[in-house]
C-alpha cells in the first residue's frame, strides 16, 4: 500500500500561464453560457411595454453567442497550445493514447482503488491523475466538442444559409441528428453533461487539495505543483 | 404531336394575358425574379406537356386539399390541366378499371418522361396488406409506378417523413417513400399539409424547366424550405424583446405576443408558411394566436407535446425532458459527492487517531 510519485520533485511548474488564462476565461465563459442558455429554453416573465423600446431576450441571446464564441476560440486555443505548452499541456488530450499502454491502466485502477476507499492514500501525480486526464477527455474534451458543433449548428440556423456557420456546421448536423428540435435537445442535455462534469471536478479538486498533500487548486492560478507543509 | 402546357390552357378559355400574369406570378413565387418569367412562358409555350401522375397510398388527403385550394385561381387551373388528365385518383373523373387503365397508358406512352407525385406512403407491414389501392398493396403500385418516372415528388410529410402513421409504434411499418424508391430524384415538399402556393410552385418549376429545383440535404427544395417559421415570424419582435403568451387566455395572448412559451416549435421548423401564409395570404396558425406545431418537421408526432418547448424524452417510463432529465441528474451527483465526501471524511478522522506506520 504504498503510495507512488514520492520521488517527484517539488515543486513543479504544471500549469503554463496560458493554460491557466484559458481555464479560467472558459469557467467564466460556460457560467454565462449555462445561464443565458437556461434563460433561451425557459425565458423570463414577459417585460411590459412596446416590443420595440424592450430587447431583453435579444440581450440574453447576444450574451450567450458572444460567451460561445468565447468558449470556442478559447478551445482551439487550448488545442493550439497542447501541441506547443509543456507536456501537461497535452495529457487531457492523449487519454486515447495512454489508454493502449498496459501501465496506464495500473495506475488507472489504483486511482479508482482509493476512491472507492481501498487504498488510503492516493499516488502523487504532477499533472492529473489517471481518473482525471480519462473524465476530462470523456466529459470535458468530447462533451465541450458536441457542445460547440452543435452550437454552432443552432447559431447557423438563425443567421441563415450563406453564413460561415450555416455552411460548416449546420448544414451537416441537422441532417445527422433529424432534424433542428433534436439538436436543440442533444444540445441541452450536453449542458447538463457538462453542468454534472463540473459538480465531479470541483469536488475533486477540493478533496484532493485537502487529502493529497499536494497543492491542487491554487496550481490552477500559480502554476506551481508543491508539497503542502513541507 | 403531345400538345404543350399552352395549347392545352388555350383550349380551356385562358387569354394569353392571363397566362403571362400566371408565369410572372410563378417566377416570383419560386424566387426566379422578373426576367426569368418569360423563359417560364418560353417552355410552357413549347415543350410537351409533362403528364403527371399523382398516387395515393396510406394518407388523409389533407396534401389534394390544400392544392386545390391554390391562391391564385389560374395556377390551380394550370396544374389542374396538368395533371387531373392523366392520374389522380382523387379528382379524376375515371374510376376503377377505367381508371387503372389510364395509368399503365400514360406510363407507356411518357416511359421515362412522367413525373410522380405521391401523396402519402407505403405500410410494409404484413407484405403491404394495410394499404390496398386497387387491388394490390400500394408499395406494389408504387415501386411499378417508380419504375419509369423521371422524377418523383414526395407530397407532404407522410410521403417525405412518415408523419403519424409511422409515428411511435408504427403498427403498420409505414415508411416514407424514400425507404422504397432508392434510385430516383425525390423532392420533398413536407409540411401537414404543405403549402398550396409550394406545391403549385414545385410542379410548375419541375415541368417547367424540365429539372428539379436546387434542394437542401434532406431534399427539400431550397427556395422554400431554407428559413425557419421562426425567421420570418410578424411576432418575432415580441421574441427578441422578451413578451411571452403564459397561457392562451391571458393579456399577452391578446396582444399578440410570442407564442414560444406555450410551445411554438415556429424556432425548429422549416416552412414557408410566415411568408407566403394560407388560403390566400389570409392567415397561418401563428396568426391565429396558436403556435406552429412543426408539421413540416421529420417525426414531429414523436416529440412529446404540442404545447411544450422542450422534447418529451422518455425516460425511466415517466414523461421528462432535458431540464427535468439534467436536473434530476444533478441531484445524484450530487448526492454521490456529499456522501463520498462524508465517507471520506469519517475515513480521515479514523485514520489520525490511529497513526499508521504505512508512509516511510
Amino acid at each position: 500500500m504504498s503510495i507512488e510519485g514520492k520521488d517527484l520533485k517539488f515543486p513543479a511548474y504544471v500549469w503554463q500561464a496560458p493554460v491557466r488564462i484559458w481555464h479560467w476565461t472558459m469557467a467564466l465563459a460556460m457560467i454565462v453560457l449555462w445561464g443565458t442558455g437556461y434563460f433561451i429554453g425557459a425565458p423570463f416573465p414577459s417585460v411590459p411595454g412596446e416590443a420595440s423600446e424592450n430587447y431583453l431576450m435579444g440581450y440574453i441571446r447576444f450574451a450567450h453567442f458572444a460567451a460561445g464564441y468565447v468558449f470556442a476560440v478559447a478551445f482551439l486555443f487550448r488545442i493550439y497550445w497542447a501541441i506547443v505548452g509543456n507536456k501537461h499541456a497535452r495529457e487531457i488530450f492523449l487519454v486515447p493514447f495512454f489508454m493502449l499502454q498496459p501501465s496506464w491502466w495500473r495506475g488507472f485502477f489504483r486511482v479508482v482503488s482509493h476512491y472507492l476507499f481501498i487504498r488510503p492514500k492516493n499516488d502523487w501525480h504532477l499533472g492529473h491523475n489517471h481518473l482525471a486526464m480519462a473524465a476530462m477527455f470523456g466529459m470535458y474534451v468530447l462533451g465541450t466538442v458536441f457542445m460547440i458543433v452543435t452550437g454552432f449548428a443552432l447559431y447557423g440556423e438563425g443567421t441563415l444559409k450563406g453564413s460561415w456557420a450555416n455552411n460548416v456546421f449546420t448544414s451537416w448536423v441537422m441532417p445527422m441528428l433529424g432534424d433542428s428540435q433534436n439538436v436543440h435537445t442533444w444540445h441541452h442535455l450536453c449542458a447538463w453533461y457538462l453542468f454534472w462534469f463540473t459538480i465531479v471536478h470541483l469536488y475533486f479538486v477540493i478533496r484532493e487539495d485537502i487529502t493529497s498533500g499536494l497543492t491542487v487548486v491554487s496550481s490552477m492560478i500559480s502554476g506551481w505543483r508543491d508539497v503542502k507543509n513541507g | 404531336m403531345t400538345e404543350t402546357f399552352y395549347d392545352v390552357l388555350r383550349r380551356q378559355g385562358v387569354t394569353r394575358r392571363s397566362f403571362m400574369k400566371f408565369c410572372s406570378l410563378t417566377a416570383a413565387s419560386l424566387g426566379l425574379g422578373p426576367t426569368l418569367a418569360p423563359q417560364i412562358a418560353h417552355a410552357l409555350e413549347t415543350k410537351p406537356r409533362t403528364p403527371v401522375l399523382w398516387l395515393h397510398g396510406l394518407e388523409c388527403t389533407c396534401c389534394t386539399e390544400s392544392f386545390i385550394r391554390s391562391a391564385h385561381p389560374l395556377a390551380k387551373d394550370v396544374i389542374l390541366s396538368m395533371i387531373s388528365l392523366d392520374y389522380d385518383d382523387t379528382i379524376m373523373a375515371a374510376a376503377g378499371h377505367q381508371a387503372e387503365e389510364a395509368l399503365e397508358e400514360v406510363m407507356k406512352k411518357y416511359k421515362g418522361n412522367y413525373i410522380l407525385a405521391v401523396e402519402g406512403n407505403p405500410p410494409l407491414g404484413n407484405d403491404g396488406t394495410f394499404c390496398i389501392p386497387g387491388g394490390k398493396p400500394f408499395v406494389e403500385k408504387l415501386k411499378h409506378v417508380a419504375k419509369d418516372a423521371k422524377a418523383v415528388i414526395a407530397w407532404g410529410s407522410c410521403a417525405s417523413w412518415g408523419c403519424v402513421q409511422a409515428a411511435k409504434p408504427n403498427p403498420t411499418n409505414a415508411v416514407p417513400i424514400d425507404k422504397v424508391i432508392t434510385d430516383k430524384p425525390i423532392i420533398k415538399v413536407p409540411g401537414c399539409p404543405p403549402i398550396a402556393e409550394v406545391m403549385s410552385a414545385v410542379v410548375t418549376y419541375v415541368v417547367a424547366f424540365d429539372r428539379i429545383p436546387e434542394l437542401d440535404r434532406q431534399g427539400r427544395p431550397k427556395m422554400f424550405y431554407s428559413q425557419r417559421i421562426h425567421d420570418k415570424c410578424y411576432r418575432r419582435p415580441h421574441f427578441d424583446a422578451g413578451q411571452f403568451v403564459e397561457k392562451f387566455d391571458d393579456d399577452g395572448a391578446r396582444a399578440g405576443y410570442c407564442l414560444y412559451k406555450v410551445g411554438c416549435k415556429g424556432p425548429t421548423t422549416y416552412n414557408a408558411c410566415s411568408t407566403t401564409r394560407w388560403n390566400e395570404g389570409v392567415s397561418f396558425p401563428i396568426a391565429s394566436g396558436h403556435g406552429c406545431i412543426g408539421c413540416s418537421e421529420d417525426g414531429f408526432w414523436d416529440k412529446g407535446s404540442f404545447y411544450e418547448r422542450l422534447t418529451t424524452i422518455p425516460a425511466f417510463g415517466i414523461e421528462a425532458n432535458a431540464d427535468k432529465v439534467g436536473l434530476a441528474a444533478a441531484g445524484v451527483v450530487g448526492a454521490a459527492v456529499v456522501a463520498h465526501a462524508a465517507v471520506t471524511a469519517i475515513k480521515n478522522a479514523s485514520e489520525q487517531r490511529k497513526p499508521t506506520k504505512e508512509e516511510k
